[in-house]
C-alpha cells in the first residue's frame, strides 16, 4: 500500500503520465474534430504510423524538428484527404474506407522506410525534442518536474485542446462544424457547404492525429520502429466516445489513461514476478472496452455520424 | 458538378468486370512505388507471377496462403452483409488456434476421426464465442462493435503470448514461446505429398459454399440480408433483428476461428504468437474485393494470396521490401471501394456548379 501511495505522490510518475498521454491527446482531438463533423476516421492507426515515419524521415534527411512536425501534419492531411474524398462526396462506408486508409498508410510508411533504408538492422537515431526546462516554472516543487519539464510537443498538445475547445464552442466555424455533424441539411439551408466543412474537418483532424505519431518518433523516442504505434490509434477512437466528443473531457480521459499506464509500469516492477507482464499490457485495451460500456448508454453521438450526405436528398 | 443517380440491380457479369478492373487499377497504381524503389515494373510483375504460379510448389504455396484468407474473408463478408462490423477476425483466428492447440495436444486422445472433428469444432466454437461478446454489447448496450472487436484483437494476442510463455509453453521448445505440437491424430492431413497444402483448403471451400446456400436459400440468410439493408425496416417487418445479429456474429467468429484451426492443425503443427501475418485484416480486403459474395471470396482470396506469395518471391529476388505486397493489397481495397460507385450509381456530369445554384 505504501508503495502505491509513494508512486501516486511522485512528480516523476505524473510527468510520465503526461508524457504517455501526449500522443493520445493529439489522436483524440483529431478524431473528435472528424467525428464532430460527422465522419468516423478509422484511418487513425495508419495516420499515426505515417506521422511517426514522415516526421522522423524529414528530420533524418536534414529538416529541422519543427520542419519534421510540419511534414508529419502534411502526411496526416494527405491520408485524411483520401478518407474525406471517399466518404464525403462519394459517400462510401466510413468503416471500410477508414480501415483501407489504415492499411494504406501503414504499408506505405513501412515500404518507404524499408526502401530508403534497405539494410539497416538498428534504426538510425535523430536529435529529438528535448525537455524545455522552462526557467522558474520548472523549479516549482512537484508541479515543476511534472508539468514544466516536458518537450514542446506536449505543450502544443495542451494548447490544441484549448484551441479546439475555443473554436468549437466560441466561433461560427465551430458551430458550423457541430451542426454539420448533427444536421447537415440545416447547414446547407444556411448557404454553407456541407462537403467543404466535412472535408476540411477531416483533413485538419487527420493532420492533428499525425502529430501524435510524430510525438512518438520525435519526442518519446528518437527513431522509427516497425509496429511502434501498437494500437494507440484505436485507443483514441475509444477515448473519443469516452470523452463524449468534448475537448476538455478528452484531455482528462487521455491523462487518466496515461496515469494508468504509468502506474502499471511501476506496479509491474513491484509485483511483476508473479503476475505475467501481458496482464498489465492487456489492461489499456480492457479498460477502453469497459469505458465504452460505461458511457455507451448516455453517449451523445453526433447525430449524423456515419451518415453520408447527398445534396437534394433529405 | 458530378451527380449520382442510383442504378437498379446490376448484372453479375458487370459486377465481376468492374471488380476486375479495380484490381487491375490497383496493380497499375502499384507501379508508382515500384518505380520509386527502382524496379522495372514489367520484370517485377513477371517475377511475381512466376513466384505465385511458376511451379507446382509455388502454386500450392499460393493455395496454402489463400486458405486462411478465404475463411477470414467469409467471416468479414457474412458479418458485413448484416452491417455487423466485425474487425476482430485476427483475434478470433488466434482464439480458434488456441482452442485447437489446447484440445489437440493431448487434452483428449483418440483416433483421427474423433480428434480432428473435435479440434475443428473447438476452434470454431471459440472463435464464435469471442465474437459473441461484442455482438451482445452492440445489441444490448449499443456499444460500437468496431472498436470492441478491434481492441479485443490486442487482448487476445496478449493472452496467447501469456499462455505460450506460461502454462502452454512447450518444455521441449528450446525456450521459444511456442505450444506443444498438435498430435498426429489431430492434425489435418496434407493434400499432396511433400507440399504444405492441407485439408484446410477443402474446409474453406466447403464453408464458402455453405455460406452461399445459407445466404441465398434459407430464411436465416434472408433475415441477414434484410437486416443489413435496413435494420429498422426489418424490425418493422417482424424479423428478429437481435437474434439475427447474434447468429451472424457467432457464424462470423466461427469462420475466423476455423482459419486459426487450419493454420495450426493443418500447416504449422504448433502455435506461436506470430501465427498470422494479419490474415484477419486482409480478410476485410478479401471480402470487399468479393463484393461480400461468399463465392467471390474464394477468387479474391486467390488474388490476394498470389500477390502476397508472388511479392514475397519477387522481394527475395530483387531485394525490394515485401511491404510492397501489403501496399498493393491496401490499394486494391481503396480501388474496389471507389469502383463500387460505378455499380451502384450512374455517374452524370451536369453543368457548372454555379449554373445549378442559379437554377435553384
Amino acid at each position: 500500500m505504501i508503495e502505491i501511495l509513494d508512486i501516486l505522490v511522485s512528480a516523476n510518475f505524473w510527468a510520465a503520465a503526461l508524457r504517455i498521454a501526449t500522443p493520445l491527446i493529439f489522436g483524440v482531438i483529431g478524431a473528435l474534430i472528424c467525428e464532430r463533423a460527422g465522419v468516423l476516421n478509422l484511418g487513425i492507426e495508419g495516420i499515426f504510423t505515417a506521422g511517426a515515419m514522415a516526421g522522423w524521415m524529414a528530420v533524418w534527411l536534414g529538416a529541422g524538428l519543427w520542419g519534421g512536425v510540419l511534414v508529419a501534419a502534411l502526411a496526416g492531411g494527405f491520408f485524411g484527404l483520401i478518407h474525406a474524398i471517399l466518404t464525403v462526396p462519394l459517400g462510401l462506408s466510413q468503416h471500410v474506407s477508414g480501415i483501407g486508409v489504415t492499411l494504406f498508410a501503414t504499408s506505405l510508411s513501412y515500404f518507404i522506410y524499408r526502401t530508403a533504408l534497405p539494410d539497416v538492422s538498428s534504426p538510425p537515431r535523430i536529435e529529438a525534442f528535448k525537455p524545455l526546462d522552462i526557467p522558474v516554472l520548472s523549479e516549482l516543487p512537484f508541479i515543476g518536474p511534472a508539468l514544466f519539464q516536458q518537450t514542446s510537443l506536449t505543450f502544443l498538445a495542451l494548447i490544441l485542446v484549448l484551441a479546439t475547445a475555443y473554436v468549437l464552442y466560441r466561433t461560427p466555424l465551430g458551430l458550423a462544424i457541430q451542426a454539420v455533424g448533427d444536421n447537415p441539411s440545416a447547414v446547407e439551408s444556411q448557404g454553407l457547404s456541407v462537403y467543404g466543412l466535412r472535408i476540411g474537418a477531416v483533413v485538419v483532424g487527420s493532420s492533428i492525429m499525425a502529430l501524435g505519431g510524430a510525438f512518438l518518433t520525435m519526442s518519446a523516442f528518437d527513431a522509427f520502429f516497425f509496429g511502434m504505434v501498437n494500437g494507440r490509434g484505436w485507443i483514441c477512437i475509444a477515448l473519443t466516445v469516452f470523452a463524449s466528443w468534448r475537448p476538455g473531457k478528452a484531455l482528462i480521459g487521455a491523462l487518466l489513461f496515461g496515469a494508468f499506464d504509468a502506474f502499471q509500469v511501476r506496479l509491474q516492477t513491484e509485483v511483476g514476478s508473479f503476475i505475467p507482464g501481458q496482464v498489465f499490457l492487456m489492461m489499456p485495451y480492457i479498460l477502453s472496452i469497459l469505458a465504452l460500456i460505461v458511457v455507451a448508454r448516455k453517449a451523445d453521438y453526433p447525430r449524423a455520424l456515419l451518415v453520408p450526405y447527398f445534396r437534394g436528398q433529405r | 458538378m458530378i451527380r449520382f443517380e442510383p442504378r437498379g440491380p446490376v448484372a453479375v457479369s458487370k459486377v465481376v468486370g468492374v471488380t476486375v478492373a479495380a484490381a487491375v487499377a490497383a496493380l497499375i497504381l502499384a507501379a508508382i512505388p515500384m518505380l520509386f524503389a527502382g524496379l522495372s515494373v514489367f520484370e517485377a510483375y513477371g517475377l511475381m507471377v512466376k513466384g505465385a504460379f511458376g511451379s507446382a510448389f509455388a502454386f500450392t504455396e499460393m493455395l496454402t496462403r489463400a486458405t486462411p484468407l478465404i475463411l477470414t474473408g467469409l467471416a468479414a463478408a457474412v458479418a458485413f452483409r448484416a452491417k455487423l462490423w466485425n474487425i476482430g477476425a485476427e483475434g478470433q483466428l488466434y482464439a480458434g488456434a488456441l482452442a485447437a492447440v489446447a484440445v489437440g495436444t493431448g487434452l483428449i486422445s483418440g483416433p483421427s476421426y474423433v480428434l480432428i472433428p473435435t479440434v475443428i469444432v473447438a476452434g470454431a466454437l471459440t472463435g464464435g464465442l469471442v465474437m459473441l461478446g461484442p455482438t451482445l454489447l452492440k445489441t444490448r448496450l449499443g456499444v460500437d462493435e468496431v472498436v470492441t472487436t478491434l481492441l479485443l484483437n490486442f487482448v487476445i494476442l496478449l493472452f496467447v503470448q501469456m499462455m505460450l510463455e506460461g502454462p502452454m509453453k512447450d518444455p521441449m521448445g528450446m525456450g521459444w514461446p511456442q505450444s506443444e505440437p498438435i498430435l498426429d491424430e489431430a492434425a489435418l492431413p496434407k493434400l499432396m505429398a511433400r507440399m504444405r497444402i492441407h485439408w484446410g483448403l477443402v474446409i474453406a471451400l466447403v464453408a464458402s459454399l455453405g455460406v452461399y446456400f445459407l445466404l441465398k436459400r434459407t430464411v436465416w440468410g434472408f433475415e441477414i440480408r434484410a437486416v443489413g439493408e435496413n435494420a429498422a425496416a426489418a424490425r418493422h417487418a417482424g424479423i428478429p433483428v437481435t437474434a439475427t445479429f447474434i447468429r451472424v456474429g457467432l457464424l462470423s467468429g466461427a469462420l475466423a476461428g476455423l482459419a486459426g484451426v487450419g493454420e495450426v492443425a493443418g500447416l504449422k503443427g504448433y502455435l506461436t504468437a506470430d501465427l498470422s501475418p494479419g490474415f484477419g485484416y486482409s480478410g476485410i480486403v478479401v471480402a470487399m474485393l468479393a463484393g461480400l459474395s461468399p463465392i467471390g471470396v474464394v477468387f479474391s482470396a486467390l488474388f490476394i494470396a498470389s500477390i502476397f506469395v508472388g511479392a514475397d518471391s519477387m522481394s527475395r529476388a530483387t531485394g525490394v521490401s515485401n511491404y510492397l505486397a501489403d501496399l498493393i493489397v491496401a490499394m486494391a481495397l481503396l480501388c474496389v471501394l471507389v469502383s463500387g460507385l460505378f455499380l451502384r450509381f450512374k455517374i452524370r456530369f451536369v453543368g457548372a456548379p454555379h449554373a445549378k445554384e442559379a437554377a435553384k
